[in-house]
């Protein structure tokens, strides 16, 4: 099993390296003068040779990138063009802010999920079972941004007046109500499927049978025998949410105006500032792959066949 | 596409009696009826919306934001054109985004998934390989950085779109292949000596007809999300193009005060997505034989 582990974590790496290569590629690699691309038809040509000089465009490409890929190793972000700051300097906060949103909605997500999920399970093809399934394909099927906007139109202030709609920086708690609310309904349905699923699975099984038979309280047969086992496929289903949300947040953020890497994104591009563009994908791909990784040992973890061949 | 027969004439013809066909089994559940009912109205709106269009899309009728005016039915939007109008203008363009996206991805995808999955070896390595680099982006994220610098365009949207579903659907049709091939027909195809494109054209591809078209229904809700959300963050469709995501974009400010030009778009969004979703549930239950779990 550790071997499995180190050959995925050599695979995690070289994934990250080839993600740079398209990074790169879409950025500064262009056909053409990419100079003249990034800032536009009505640059002057002061801007243009500033530019070309920051970048090194007037390298070969492939020396271009070895020069930016060892800045990027060592830390060296490059400059942000819009506002002059270093950009590893510049994304502290917004990464911060972007982390706690997310973390925030994982903590709201994943116990309901899971709570709902096991319930339905025990009430399997009853009321509650139909309704929660039919929730979340319903749920699943509608794009996060227009969940947002809808819970804006009925909570907002043009609805029921509960909680503000955009961002301000001196806002008070309840404006992080409802970007989190929103996240928790975009990652909270294939959590419930999952746990529900694997409950049902693993009630049926023989082992649970076994302890009903010899007469446990069907509490303990839950919480002993039922529960510990569902756990492993699930965790890998919550990892896997959570790897989504490192891309579902740009939209929302942008939606609620929320001052996390989303936004700066969307603002880079705005500004075609290249280094915080580079910068900002490399950081949600590297997330995104890392918490992918951590599922896919989760499930290796979680398998007992894996877990205990050579061993 | 599974040619669906007349039962009678199924039931003479061959003895082991074949199973019904994925659209029909996929009917009989009521998700599928409600998903087709759905989607048809917003296929609906959007196609035959520009022809009843009271004005023109970029005619100004009202001041900005403004409502209750006569003749006006839904008011103005952040420019003063009429919000039905642009409404009904509006949604061909995401059905049209949308399915050409879904529809280039899902058969490139179909053609990797098959050749790995068939030939195996080296090759099937190598495009699995990239495949798991081209499933490293978020699918939104990697529509954003293309578009970063070179602009929102039509064709790129769509090619990005497209490319980002490759992956997903490859690895689905891949799974469905290596199980086709271990059947006797293809062993015995192989052994008259057919052609190894014929094979895979005329005995596999056939046979994994089913996850192909719940691959197919499940991009294609992706597909909205994504030509919608892009539209919305002003990376779709430029104005003065009348289209739902855009629309999303240009008066959301104003939600508040009229939250037609906002509802209205978002409403049709959902209903689609909805609609799209109901149907590949009920063809994906159909595909696995959820109905005939139960008959046992």
């Amino acid at each position: 099993m550790t071997r499995l582990i180190v050959v995925r974590l050599l695979f995690g790496a070289l994934t990250l390296w080839a993600v740079s290569l398209v990074v790169f590629a879409a950025t500064q690699a262009l056909p053409g003068d990419a100079a003249q691309l990034i800032l536009g038809r009505d640059a002057t040509p002061e801007r243009l040779a500033v530019l070309r000089e920051q970048l090194n465009l007037g390298e070969p490409v492939a020396v271009q990138y070895m020069q930016w890929l060892q800045g990027i190793v060592q830390g060296d972000l490059g400059t942000s063009f819009s506002n002059r700051r270093p950009v590893a300097e510049y994304l502290a906060s917004p990464v911060q802010s972007s982390l706690t949103l997310m973390g925030l909605s994982a903590l709201v997500a994943t116990p309901v999920a899971l709570a709902v999920g096991a319930f339905s399970a025990l009430r399997r093809d009853r009321a509650f079972d139909h309704t929660s399934s039919m929730g979340t394909l319903i749920v699943a099927s509608i794009p996060e941004f227009v969940v947002g906007i809808l819970l804006i139109l009925l909570l907002g202030p043009g609805g029921l007046d509960l909680f503000p709609s955009v961002y301000a920086r001196q806002g008070g708690p309840d404006q992080w109500i409802l970007p989190v609310l929103t996240l928790s309904l975009a990652v909270a349905p294939p959590i419930v499927r999952m746990m529900r699923a694997t409950m049902i699975e693993v009630l049926e099984s023989e082992y649970v049978q076994q302890a009903r038979l010899k007469g446990m309280s069907e509490r303990l047969v839950l919480w002993r025998h039922a529960a510990p086992n569902a756990i492993g496929p699930v965790a890998q289903v919550v990892a896997l949410q959570l790897a989504w949300l490192a891309g579902g947040v740009v939209a929302i953020e942008y939606l609620f105006n929320f001052p996390g890497v989303g936004k700066v994104l969307m603002d880079a591009i705005a500004n075609r500032d290249v280094p915080l563009i580079q910068a900002v994908v490399l950081l949600i791909a590297g997330i995104y792959i890392l918490v992918n990784l951590v599922a896919d040992v989760i499930g290796l973890a979680a398998n007992p066949k894996v877990r205990v061949a050579n061993r | 596409m599974s040619t669906p027969s007349t039962p009678t004439a199924e039931a003479v013809a061959a003895p082991p009696r074949r199973r019904p066909g994925l659209f029909r089994t996929a009917w009989r559940f009521g998700r599928t009826k409600v998903g087709v009912v759905l989607t048809a109205l917003v296929v609906l709106v959007a196609v035959v919306g520009p022809f009843v269009a009271p004005y023109t899309p970029t005619e100004f009728v009202a001041k900005p934001f403004e409502t209750g005016v006569d003749g006006v039915l839904f008011g103005g939007d952040n420019r003063g054109r009429d919000v039905l109008t642009r409404f009904l203008w509006g949604g061909w363009t995401l059905l049209v985004l949308a399915g050409a996206a879904a529809g280039i991805g899902v058969a490139a995808g179909t053609v990797v998934g098959i050749v790995a999955g068939y030939q195996g070896g080296w090759l099937d390595n190598a495009l699995m390989r990239v495949n798991d680099v081209l499933l490293a982006f978020p699918q939104l994220i990697a529509a954003l950085l293309v578009m970063s610098i070179i602009g929102p365009q039509v064709w790129l949207i769509v090619a990005v779109i497209a490319v980002s579903h490759l992956p997903r659907v490859a690895r689905v049709i891949r799974e469905a292949t290596r199980k086709v091939i271990e059947q006797d027909y293809v062993k015995a195809a192989e052994a008259i000596g057919l052609p190894r494109t014929r094979i895979m054209a005329v005995e596999i591809l056939p046979n994994v007809t089913s996850p192909l078209l719940v691959e197919l229904g499940l991009r294609l809700t992706y597909s909205i999300g994504v030509v919608a959300v892009l539209g919305f963050l002003g990376m779709g469709l430029q104005p003065p193009t009348a289209d739902w995501g855009l629309m999303i974009n240009e008066n959301r400010q104003g939600m508040a005060v009229q939250p037609w030009a906002v509802a209205l778009p978002v409403t049709a969004i959902a209903v689609l997505t909805i609609g799209a979703n109901l149907i590949t549930d009920g063809l994906s239950r159909a595909a696995i034989g959820i109905d005939r779990g139960v008959e046992k």
